[in-house]
């Protein structure tokens, strides 16, 4: 289940009185509501699932896994 | 595109692949929950690179393949209404009821129309007072939060036209009710990473203490799954059982408060009937009370029509994990893509499609 | 009193099509003097035969035939009229003719404006003069309200092929080389965007242009060039299958060498569609001899209609018909020929 993409904000705007935001994917955008992510703000990436944000990326972790992802090659090095 | 390359690099890959090697000495046999990792593993092939001491079995995390058979009829029914619009996600059009399949309906004059979001059904009903718009909220709790913002904003706003038709189902009790099985032969999970970026973690804490399975919540792309097969693999090689968060670029323990908050005012917990599996308690979400002129199982009286699934169907083993789409007599024969028989050759991220696309009729 | 060409207000008092444009009396003939005609200022057509008769030397005629549904009619990059003066033209390009004459048969929806005709017929017009093709015979008919998608356009072209031309699907060979003339998909995902329906933002364009420079420049560079294609709907998949299927070969093509744009992988990640099987309007897929490969991609490469070329894969001998992608990870995948279109999907 469950196809979401992570996306940037590349604008923070307002519908139905709720929070929403224009979110890029690629160079496409589309109106995503950001009521559920309420810290993330323009240039941040969140998860995009049918239209709805349901989390922000943490840029710190996915540091910290792909260095990681990096040491599993300098364990083979050794 | 950031965050979603780098989780596919071939070097990150091999070096995943060759740890994996490293680090299996047995024989052991892990389950995928969700659908879109089913899908994500045939389709770059990442099952045949890890060592033949691995098995993957294909879980039943795909919403599509386990709505009911009634349910779909139900919806076949409310969408044939001339004063109905009926919105749904693409992915339910070609799922086959009793009587053809949504795109049949269409055809036959039904008003049914493709959205990518429920919001945009809501804004449709909005736009179209003189019609009744159903939208069909099926999904994983990954959905949820969209389809409980939907209907509470239909409620805000007063659309009365508009209305849910729900059956959604919950992740947890999908495993629970794999490790009781007699005859279970999975020892460890690859978590649904996105239901556990809207619920957290937490739940799947009692199951792997009392189960003795080690958990681990991946993502959905080829390195992530490869990572959390390693994770899952080492646990299981030093025998510990915890929950390990493999994607925690976007999972954190607690999940989404807002979503959780938002899905709990709007839903409660029901017994669903899981389509070839039966039903299990407490394993689905309905509307609450408080959302009743909103909900399409009340707003609408539909005899039942439902026959019996086609016998040659073994998509209930498949979900189950027990069998696999190449153990099938009609795969890729009586049952394909174009003649699905049932819901796991339809859904894209069903077991029998991922594997009709991806490896052909004779896989 | 003739109307100039162009003006927007016909002296019958119409500004929408009505049955009677269709019924071959006075306001049928109003519409072909005032928008049909002024347009396609050819001399054949100013005849008003029933039917074209052209001069033709010795040698042998490409004959093709398309319908063209579209919505919306216009988009950016394009509009039905330019798709079905560019799609004529590029079957008959890719089969190494020369286009010389088309026809336009048109089913108009009562109600449609008489505006946007006058649009579709002007970019006819101008797709034909760009590629030195001459429009010679042409019908309308009109449909009731609602029987019709507002315009549906029936074309059929006419071309010349040099005595040695040689193409053919079925003449591909393993160890031959595949390539694609640009980016993949960029048609169906701006029509996508363009219906408004999934509410996506992008300011792509549809990718449709005529191709008949293109093909005489590869052919002459390269005469060693086994088959073209233009693939159109069901996206570079179909045609990949076709050739498979017509040459008896296998097709193996590399995930990491497709070229797609961002705002394509952007709307397929969103929506969950692949770029393999998105449409295309004003691309060539090419199967040439592995040793003249480079050669032919530079000169692609050096046309403005091909700058984002790139050699995709190879045939292969063994499963005839087969195509199979190799992934950006190193494993190999088939790709199958899809039932039906893609539908946005969520899992």
């Amino acid at each position: 289940m469950c196809l979401a993409v992570p996306g940037r904000i590349v604008e923070l705007t307002r519908e139905d009185d709720l929070r929403f935001g224009k979110v890029e994917f690629g160079g496409v955008r589309r109106s995503v509501c950001l009521e559920h992510v309420p810290d993330a703000q323009v240039g941040d990436y969140v998860l995009v699932h049918v239209g709805f944000a349901l989390a922000q990326l943490d840029e710190a972790e996915a540091l910290r896994e792909l260095a990681f992802l990096a040491s599993l090659g300098e364990l083979e090095d050794a | 595109m950031r965050f979603i390359d780098e989780y596919r690099d071939a070097e990150h890959a091999r070096s995943l692949v060759r740890a994996i090697a490293r680090a299996t000495t047995r024989r052991w046999t892990l389950m995928e929950v969700c659908g879109g990792q089913t899908h994500t593993i045939v389709k770059y092939g990442l099952d045949r690179l890890l060592p033949p001491e691995l098995e993957l079995l294909h879980g039943p995390g795909c919403p599509v393949c386990v709505t009911p058979l009634e349910m779909v009829d139900r919806a076949h029914a409310i969408a044939a209404r001339p004063d109905v619009i009926f919105c749904s996600f693409g992915d339910m059009l070609r799922v086959p009821g009793t009587r053809g399949d949504l795109l049949r309906h269409k055809a036959q004059g039904g008003d049914i129309r493709v959205v990518y979001s429920p919001l945009d059904a809501v804004k449709l009903a909005a736009a179209t007072p003189g019609k009744r718009v159903v939208f069909f909220a099926i999904g994983f709790e990954t959905t949820a939060p969209a389809n409980a913002m939907a209907v509470w904003l239909a409620r805000r706003d007063r659309i009365a036209n508009f209305s849910l038709l729900v059956s959604h189902v919950l992740a947890p009790p999908a495993i629970t009710s794999i490790l009781q099985a007699s005859g279970n032969r999975v020892q460890a999970f690859l978590g649904p990473g996105h239901v556990c970026a809207v619920m957290g973690t937490q739940d799947y804490e009692p199951i792997a203490r009392r189960y003795r399975v080690p958990i681990v919540v991946t993502g959905f792309e080829p390195v992530d799954l490869l990572e959390g097969v390693l994770r899952a693999v080492r646990q299981l090689e030093a025998g510990t059982h915890t929950v390990e968060n493999q994607y925690a670029r976007v999972v954190r323990e607690a999940g989404n408060a807002a979503s959780r908050k938002l899905i709990d005012e709007v839903f409660e917990v029901c017994d669903r009937s899981w389509r070839g599996i039966g039903t299990l308690p407490a394993s689905g979400l309905r509307l609450r009370p408080a959302y009743r002129d909103h909900d399409a199982e009340h707003l609408f009286e539909i005899a039942a029509v439902s026959a019996g699934e086609p016998r040659a169907c073994i998509s209930g083993q498949i979900l189950r994990g027990e069998k696999k789409p190449t153990d099938c007599a009609a795969f890729g024969v009586a049952c394909t893509p174009e003649t699905p028989l049932g819901a796991t050759m339809v859904s894209s991220e069903g077991a029998c499609s991922a594997y009709y696309l991806y490896r052909g009729r004779d896989a | 009193m003739r109307d100039p060409p162009g003006c927007p207000v016909p002296a019958a008092g119409y500004d929408h099509i009505v049955l009677g444009h269709g019924s071959g009396g006075r306001l049928a003939a109003d519409l072909l003097r005032r928008v049909f005609l002024p347009a396609f200022d050819g001399a054949t057509l100013a005849r008003l035969e029933d039917q074209a008769t052209l001069p033709i030397a010795a040698g042998r005629l490409a004959f093709t035939t398309d319908a063209f549904v579209v919505r919306p009619l216009f988009f950016p990059g394009g509009d039905i009229g330019k798709l079905a003066v560019h799609g004529t033209i590029n079957d008959l390009a890719v089969g190494g003719a020369v286009p010389r004459w088309l026809s336009a048969a048109f089913i108009l929806e009562e109600g449609l404006p008489i505006a946007d005709l006058r649009r579709v017929v002007a970019s006819m017009r101008e797709a034909c003069g760009e590629a030195g093709v001459e429009l010679v015979a042409g019908d309308t008919k009109v449909v009731e309200r609602g029987k019709g998608d507002r315009v549906f356009i029936t074309t059929s072209g006419i071309g010349t092929v040099a005595a040695d031309r040689q193409l053919s699907i079925a003449g591909a060979r393993p160890g031959d080389r595949l390539i694609v003339s640009g980016t993949l998909g960029d048609h169906g995902i701006a029509i996508l965007a363009a219906r408004g329906d999934l509410a996506l933002d992008t300011v792509l364009a549809s990718d449709t242009q005529p191709l008949a420079d293109l093909c005489h420049a590869m052919l002459e560079a390269c005469p060693s060039i086994r088959c073209m294609r233009d693939p159109t709907r069901g996206g570079l998949s179909s045609a990949l299958h076709e050739l498979a299927a017509a040459s008896g070969v296998s097709v193996r093509i590399e995930e990491a060498a497709l070229p797609v744009r961002d705002e394509v992988r952007g709307a397929c990640e969103l929506l969950g569609f692949d770029p393999l099987y998105i449409a295309c309007e004003g691309r060539l897929v090419v199967a040439v001899p592995p040793g003249d490969a480079d050669r032919l991609l530079a000169v692609m490469r050096a046309h403005p209609r091909a700058a984002g070329a790139a050699i995709v894969g190879e045939l292969t001998a063994g499963h005839p018909g087969r195509v199979v992608l190799r992934t950006r990870i190193g494993g190999d995948r088939i790709v199958a020929l899809l039932a039906g279109e893609q539908l946005p999907r969520i899992c």
